[in-house]
């Protein structure tokens, strides 16, 4: 590789959302134009990303593909790079992009400023996660806030500016602390070169990783979210526009488990086993909890929204149980949730785009009049619920395989998951898509179009592929986890509290 | 072969649910949709055209498009079966396990799985019972559901579900068993709501869904635990490693228990799930309401004897957990005692045969706790047959009485539709096991009865617990049974003249598998008792299922005194007779008895309460936390003293600031100045202190 091909995938979204910026600002000539351009970018960012796995080596448990430029004044690294835990997410964030532009394809409300929004959000979202200098990191992390903020806040709902000051109010805490956190790791560090502080064992003190410790958890819990800090989720979901929610749900909380991965337990791997139990509780709580609240929902789009709060209940509780398979697992349910979840609001969307509401009364009985539809949505509930042979079960498997190897506590409560899911979803399924078509609202709706069904498709494929052969996300992440484990080992290896388990 | 028998299926779910349904037919178009919605209503639609008053055949209407899905699905099927006969007879003789490895599937450090095929005599038996049910209940659901506009969908279901369970009993892994158990779940849920616009329909399959993941949910934490204690999950190595842990123990939970009896029990309670068994029973009365092949094929023959296949497979660990056998031999007896009990009274013709299912699988579950696992999968096999010809008979005689399900509106069919009668016959005197000791018998003859010999040639604890259940049940199960023949075909009609009018005999495509099936009740028990069980049997099962040297129950059965053996035939006879006084000479002594006994026969009458007991300790609580937790615990405690609380202290705030205000641009300068005087002092001393 000789030309920068991070850099070049990173910010080729930017160039499109600037040659938007330069378009006339005829009304519906401009906003043919935005949508296809945006569309066009965000393939032609995916076609160009696919490199990136051609050019990766899987053996290889470091950074690869790195680049590094003196910025700021050195001040700060421009330090771009991937290993096999953010090489997943950055081809999720490509793959997700053109979908979400083409279920936004009849937005009608100042399109090219929409355009440009999600454009500057790809490019933040890509940057995070292959950024490698902890102050780049920063600025992108909470930069991406920005565009979301205005997603929600411009072509939200009804209550879209309650979603988006909630939204805002939790994560600026979190970012607050974070901040602090990252001015006192260079003080102590004298770098912020992220390669450079995970290979130093014990970069900082024990104490000192504590304190570091909770003040990344702020940032991450609140963005994955972790319970009690979630209630901001449902309510930006249910405001924000289809391809929001499913950006949302599908990359923005995985900034969180990235974060965990990337930075908590590699870097203060210590204060990581000291608060593997409080981690541990929240999850469990998170899982259960808001399992049963989902199970009550009115509202399409909340209930999706509480049950993501309770995937990523697994998700943190993989990464804390420090093994090999719940951190495999965490990375793969990442994964598997953004299209799955994705895939759930999309659903959601089809039938919002007819009705324009979201209350699950309202529908009833749509197998009679959309049976490709039913058949979609069915697809991704079981996937939901973590049905063997979806992408949904193998993320959920090995986390709570992982779990039970040190906590069974921890995970026998956590599988009672897996029995309240399969509640709330095929209740969720039954109201919406089952039974007689009654309401004469109801009687008109087409099945999905061409343009709704190429949006789905290929989260359809993804989502049984990797279900039936998981190994190249396995394969990937593989290395980098072991490598992972390895440093959390080496770092904790003073502690007499050993309970990891390196299987 | 093995491919063919396996993925054939797979196949024919595909073309059927992607060239037989009409998936593609309503597709709109964005202009539609996104163009005019706001006089919607009215572009060409107009109203529902297929969602009127449907019948006992579901939707109502007819299927128009094109047959040759089905035909091809059922082909297919076909060709397993003949195949899996073929490799059966393979293995009656010398037959050689055989392992293919098709893909790799979940691998995450030491734990590994595939993708593959097990084929050994225990999957060999399967395979022929799978795979021939299937078949000919494919066969039958040609002529069955020709009413049926949705027709294709059930066939791509019912092949869904055979693929499933096909990789179930071939698994080499735990993960993929699982895989199967959920698969077959799935399957389960869709053809039990198949008639999607019937409230009780989808109630029904969601119930089935959950109360199974309840039994998965032990299942998977017993994965969990073979893994941690082996280190593996493949049948091989866990095996070869098995007795390391006798003797061991493990924490689980906050306790140090005995290892193998907590991995045995937690696998156990999802086998509990699947075919269930007591307590966790209570989905398969009401997965009647899916199409009656669907009860023949999944809650009769194959599905529900998934747990019964599970503990043989894993009788290497079970074998070394007698305490685990022991509650494994207590449930199956209860839940034996238990459905039999609920039969005597049902009158719904597929719940009688739905109780009984249950009941036996209860029988079979005795043998496995008794370690006589090689008759209980022979009774697995023999009622594959009987039980299967016993649903596709009521689903005649349903077909018949144009939907009716209620026994105390049939009555007098004898005349009418006599080969369904026989065929029912036939059914009846396999399941309640009449034979003449020493000559011959129907299938259940062979295989229940030797069951009650083994409870009582045993030496687990519970053995003369479980003995005296069985043998009571096996009366009720003689009552229950001949009360279904006689009050269906004999006394007097008592449905109305226009419904016996219609009365008539199935077509051929739904009498051939009643044929072959009743071949199949009359011959089953007594053509492979000789392998299963017989002078053939340590051969014959080779290395499949796991017996310690200390383990001699299949010749201690042969020792039971005369009476013993001759118990089974005569709570039979009993049964026949207090039947025959009931339903055939007084047809008023049941009202009577039940009238003088109204408590008893309530308890019955609603199944021991349970749906009742259920609702109120786990529904109904569950709904009332999640709506408490979001409300309060959501809405009042997080959001109260989080976002919404901030913002009003906010609000407070501003509104005292705004006094602050004085509008001169020097003051808001010096605040400001103070501002960031105060950040980058702290900037400077606070980080070096």
């Amino acid at each position: 590789m000789n030309w920068p091909l991070l850099s070049v995938v990173t910010f080729l979204p930017l160039v499109g959302a600037l040659t938007l910026l330069f378009t006339g600002s005829d009304e519906a000539a401009s906003s043919r134009r935005a949508r296809y351009t945006a569309l066009w970018t965000t393939l032609v960012t995916f076609a160009v990303s696919i490199l990136i796995p051609m050019n990766f080596t899987m053996a290889e448990p470091g950074f690869q593909l790195v680049e590094s430029h003196a910025w700021m004044g050195g001040l700060a690294t421009y330090k771009l790079g991937v290993d096999g835990i953010s090489m997943p997410l950055v081809m999720l964030t490509t793959f997700l992009m053109p979908i979400c532009i083409l279920a936004s394809w009849h937005v009608d409300k100042r399109v090219r400023e929409y355009m440009i929004a999600f454009l500057v959000l790809e490019t933040l979202m890509i940057g995070v996660f292959v950024a490698l200098d902890l102050v780049l990191f920063y600025v992108l992390f909470e930069a991406g806030l920005i565009p979301m903020f205005l997603i929600i806040g411009i072509w939200g709902g009804p209550r879209r500016v309650y979603a988006s000051f909630k939204f805002f109010l939790y994560t600026l805490l979190g970012s607050v602390l974070m901040l602090l956190a990252i001015i006192a790791m260079y003080w102590h560090a004298g770098t912020t070169d992220i390669a450079t502080l995970l290979s130093t064992p014990n970069a900082f003190p024990a104490d000192m990783q504590k304190w570091l410790w909770l003040a990344f958890f702020a940032s991450f819990a609140v963005k994955m979210p972790m319970w009690p800090v979630h209630t901001w989720l449902p309510d930006a979901h249910v405001e924000a526009p289809t391809a929001g929610s499913v950006i949302l749900a599908a990359i923005l909380l995985k900034m969180g488990g990235y974060g965990f991965l990337r930075f908590s337990l590699p870097m203060f791997p210590d204060a990581s086993l000291y608060f593997q139990n409080f981690v541990y509780v929240l999850s469990v709580v998170a899982i259960v909890y808001t399992s049963l609240v989902a199970l009550m929902q009115e509202d399409m789009k909340k209930l999706i929204a509480y049950s993501s709060v309770a995937h990523m209940g697994f998700v943190t509780m993989g990464i804390f149980s420090l093994t090999r398979q719940g951190i495999d697992g965490a990375m793969f349910q990442m994964i598997s949730h953004g299209l799955v979840s994705g895939a759930l609001f999309l659903c959601v969307g089809v039938v919002y785009d007819r009705m324009h509401t979201r209350e699950i009364a309202a529908y009833g009985g749509l197998v009679n009049r959309m049976p490709l539809y039913a058949a979609v949505f069915m697809l991704f509930t079981m996937a939901n619920v973590g049905l063997p042979g979806s992408s949904g079960f193998v993320g959920e498997f090995l986390t709570l395989l992982g779990t039970f190897q040190n906590n069974t506590w921890v995970a026998f409560i956590a599988s009672t998951g897996v029995i309240l899911s399969a509640g709330y979803a095929l209740w969720l399924y039954r109201r919406v898509v089952f039974g007689k078509l009654e309401k004469s609202t109801l009687t008109w709706m087409p099945d999905m179009t061409p343009r709704e069904l190429a949006t789905l498709a290929p989260l359809v494929v993804l989502t049984l592929f990797f279900g039936v052969y998981p190994a190249p996300i396995l394969d990937t992440v593989a290395a980098s986890v072991e490598g992972l484990l390895k440093s959390v080992q080496v770092a904790a290896a003073h502690l007499d509290t050993i309970t990891l388990t390196m299987k | 072969m093995y491919h063919a028998i396996v993925f054939l299926p797979l196949l024919g779910a595909l073309i059927a649910g992607l060239f037989g349904t009409s998936l593609f037919r309503n597709m709109g178009s964005d202009r539609v949709v996104y163009g005019g919605h706001h006089d919607h209503g009215h572009g060409g639609h107009g109203h529902d055209d297929h969602g009127h008053g449907h019948d006992d055949h579901g939707h109502g209407g007819h299927y128009h498009g094109p047959m040759w899905p089905m035909y091809l699905t059922t082909a297919f099927l076909f060709i397993a079966a003949i195949l899996s006969w073929v490799n059966f007879w393979g293995f009656l003789h010398e037959g050689h396990d055989v392992k293919i490895e098709v893909l790799r599937w979940i691998t995450s450090g030491t734990l590994q799985s595939s993708w593959s095929l097990r084929i050994d005599t225990l999957t060999s038996v399967m395979l022929v019972v799978v795979n021939t049910v299937s078949a000919l209940v494919h066969l039958y659901s040609l002529g069955y559901m020709s009413h049926d506009e949705h027709q294709p969908r059930f066939f791509a279901y019912l092949s869904l579900f055979t693929f499933a369970m096909l990789m179930l009993v071939t698994s080499d892994n735990l993960i993929q068993m699982f895989f199967g158990w959920e698969g077959v779940g799935l399957a389960s849920y869709l053809l039990i709501g198949f008639w999607y616009q019937r409230p009780s329909a989808n109630a029904a399959a969601i119930k089935a869904f959950v109360v199974n993941r309840v039994g998965d949910f032990g299942f998977v934490l017993g994965i969990f635990g073979v893994f941690m204690v082996y280190g593996s999950v493949e049948f091989d190595a866990v095996f070869a490693a098995a007795p390391q842990a006798v003797g061991k123990t493990m924490h689980f939970l906050s306790w140090e228990l005995d290892t193998l009896t907590v991995l045995c029990l937690l696998l156990f309670m999802g086998a509990m799930g699947k075919s269930a068994q007591f307590l966790l029973h209570t989905w398969l009365p009401d997965a009647m309401e899916g199409p009656t092949p669907v009860s023949a094929l999944i809650h009769a023959a194959t599905m529900v004897t998934a747990g019964v296949f599970l503990v043989a497979r894993l009788s290497p660990l079970f074998e070394l957990a007698p305490a685990a056998r022991d509650v494994v031999m207590v449930v199956g007896a209860i839940t034996a005692f238990f459905a039999a009990s609920v039969g005597l009274v049902q009158n719904d013709i597929k719940r009688v045969i739905a109780y009984s299912t249950c009941s036996q699988l209860g029988y079979m579950f005795v043998a496995m706790g008794a370690g006589a696992y090689g008759i209980g999968i022979f009774h697995l096999f023999t009622h594959a047959f009987f039980k299967a010809l016993l649903f596709l008979g009521a689903g005649s005689v349903i077909h018949a009485m144009s939907g009716e399900q209620d026994m105390r509106k049939m009555g007098g069919l004898a005349p009418h539709i006599r080969i369904t009668w026989a065929m029912m016959l036939i059914g009846t005197f396999a399941l309640t096991g009449v034979g003449i000791p020493g000559l011959f018998g129907f299938a259940g003859f062979h295989s229940k009865d030797a069951i009650i010999e083994t409870a009582y040639a045993s030496h687990a604890a519970p053995h003369l617990f479980a003995f005296g259940l069985l043998v009571i049940s096996a009366f009720f199960t003689s009552f229950y049974s001949w009360r279904l023949a006689f009050m269906t075909f004999n006394g007097a009609p008592r449905a109305d003249r226009e419904t016996m009018e219609h009365v008539h005999e199935s077509s051929n495509v739904m009498l051939i598998p009643l044929y072959v099936l009743a071949l199949g009740a009359i011959v089953a028990g007594f053509a492979f008792e000789h392998y299963f069980m017989g002078h053939e049997e340590a051969v014959f099962w080779g290395k499949s299922i796991f017996r310690s040297t200390e383990n001699e129950i299949v010749h201690q059965i042969h020792e039971v005194p005369v009476l013993v053996k001759w118990s089974a035939t005569i709570a039979m006879l009993s049964g026949l007779l207090l039947a025959a006084l009931f339903y055939i000479r007084n047809t008023e002594l049941p009202k009577k008895i039940a009238a003088m006994h109204q408590p008893i026969y309530q308890f019955l009458l609603n199944k021991w309460y349970f749906d009742e007991l259920y609702d109120l300790i786990f529904v109904r609580p569950a709904m009332w936390l999640g709506r408490f937790l979001w409300k309060k615990g959501d809405g009042a405690v997080i959001d109260g003293l989080g976002p919404d609380g901030v913002s009003a202290r906010v609000i407070d705030v501003t509104n005292k600031v705004v006094r602050l205000q004085t509008g001169y641009v020097y003051h808001y300068a010096f605040a400001m100045l103070i501002g960031v005087a105060a950040l980058v002092s702290w900037f400077t001393f606070g980080g070096t202190h």
